[in-house]
């Protein structure tokens, strides 16, 4: 592994002002699991690396009826994985953190680590975005909130200043009668990265969608809200035929590359199949 | 530039001199002469590597040997009850031929450990589950959940004896 200079500040305040001193050189190190394979891979050389787990107050995990689920920079995804209130009112995103990597990983990983990498095939980002989590982000100029749905903007980017690094995401309370699901799809079912991952959360007035998301994993620079696929079901009885138009939309709105893991074409068609298993799934949770 | 930190590993506290870039795995080996942890890809696919650190199974190549100040760490060397007596995984391994060329035997067992501490009796999936991030390119895995199950069954009617 290349050589780096090793920072443990005890403070919010002081890791942001060790990453304005960087300038872009120094990196946040919270599991490590994506980090440190990437120093040693050469895709990254920082010259300052900035641990953050001597910081308290962000290794939260707690839920509360009324604001929902906070998720601290320092909460693994084991921690999240194994969380019986995730299970419940948090499914989609129960799934993701038990099909990822191994437990060896997930012992380490963070999910906040895993959003601030902001890889295309992410696991943990659309079931979040399909919740409409927003990131609680500290910089040099204090704190600001935004969408995670709004948080990436290219593989590998982001949003987040230099001096800024991601310290909580919220999560709302999912009303009654609300159904969510992630479906993962790739070679295998353990140690493997989505080729295609679709995220629904959909609640239920009476036999009507009142609200929809579903967000695609794997089939554009980042994960992408498949909006005209919610619009065939918004306000609308979910009937077989409406499922198919919203997978139909799905198909028509994933942009996929072909690559190691799966061509383009293959991509497109799973999309379609994904999405329609995806909403038959919460449809039935939701009822 | 190099630091000092002071460490429990397998039940004896000690200190390790790392330069910062430096992993637990190298310093486990080089440092810590504790060769039974073997390095197999590095990069937390094959967890041949898998150590308990705090309680927890842990790819030590993605752990840096800073972060784990006061931490208590686990080797396959300090899973043995004592010198000369073999842990009932290490056994049970002998006896199902779980092991070929023994390379991934260290981590298996660690990570076999780690979930029986967790779960005494775990079913064969939940075993398999829990050895998702432990690659073997030797013996096709039925031995290997075989030894666990073995010793799963073992301990808990020692357990139930006592």
């Amino acid at each position: 592994m290349s050589r780096f200079d090793y920072a443990e500040p005890t403070t919010l305040d002081e890791a942001a002002s060790l990453l304005r001193h960087g300038g872009g050189r120094a990196t946040v190190l919270a599991g490590g699991t994506d980090l440190l394979v990437q120093i040693r891979e050469r895709v990254r050389a920082p010259a300052q690396v900035v641990n953050i787990k001597k910081i308290l107050g962000i290794d939260q995990l707690e839920f509360d009826p009324e604001l929902g689920l906070t998720i601290g920079a320092l909460t693994t995804t084991r921690a999240v994985e194994t969380s019986a209130v995730v299970r419940t009112r948090y499914a989609g995103l129960h799934s993701a953190t038990v099909h990822f990597a191994s437990i060896q990983v997930r012992n380490r990983a963070t999910v906040v680590g895993n959003v601030c990498r902001a890889s295309p095939s992410a696991d943990t980002l659309p079931p979040l975005i399909a919740d409409g989590a927003t990131a609680r982000i500290h910089g040099s100029g204090g704190v600001r909130i935004i969408a995670v749905a709004d948080f990436c903007t290219g593989p590998g980017k982001t949003v987040l200043a230099a001096d800024e690094l991601v310290t909580h995401l919220h999560i709302p309370a999912p009303p009654p009668h609300t159904g969510k699901v992630y479906l993962k799809h790739g070679r295998r079912m353990e140690m493997e990265l989505a080729t295609v991952g679709v995220a629904v959360t959909l609640t239920l007035d009476g036999d009507v969608c009142s609200e929809i998301r579903i967000v695609l994993a794997a089939v554009a620079p980042t994960p992408l809200r498949a909006l005209a696929a919610e619009a065939a079901l918004r306000q609308r009885r979910v009937t077989p035929a409406a499922i198919a138009a919203a997978a139909d939309a799905a198909m028509a709105e994933a942009r996929p590359i072909g690559d190691v893991r799966g061509s383009a074409d293959y991509r497109r068609q799973m999309v379609g199949v994904l999405t329609r298993r995806a909403i038959e799934q919460a449809l039935e949770a939701a009822r | 530039m190099k630091q000092v930190i002071c460490v429990t590993i397998n039940r004896e506290a000690c200190e390790l001199v790392v330069e910062p870039h430096r992993s637990l795995l190298d310093a486990l080996r080089n440092e810590g002469g504790l060769t039974g942890t073997k390095k197999g890809c590095d990069v937390g696919e094959c967890g041949s590597c898998t150590v308990i650190l705090d309680g927890k199974p842990v790819c030590s190549c993605l752990v840096l040997a800073a972060e784990v100040e006061g931490a208590e760490i686990v080797t396959i060397e300090g899973i043995q009850p004592s010198a000369d007596v073999l842990h009932p995984l290490q056994d049970n391994f002998m006896k199902c031929g779980a092991a070929q060329c023994g390379f991934c035997t260290p981590g298996i067992i660690v990570a076999a450990k780690a979930l029986l501490d967790e779960n005494p009796l775990p079913s064969a999936d939940e075993i398999r589950f829990a050895l998702a991030g432990n690659i073997c390119r030797c013996t096709g895995y039925t031995k290997i959940i075989e030894a666990i199950e073995l010793t799963a069954r073992e301990l808990n009617a020692n357990a139930v004896a006592a």
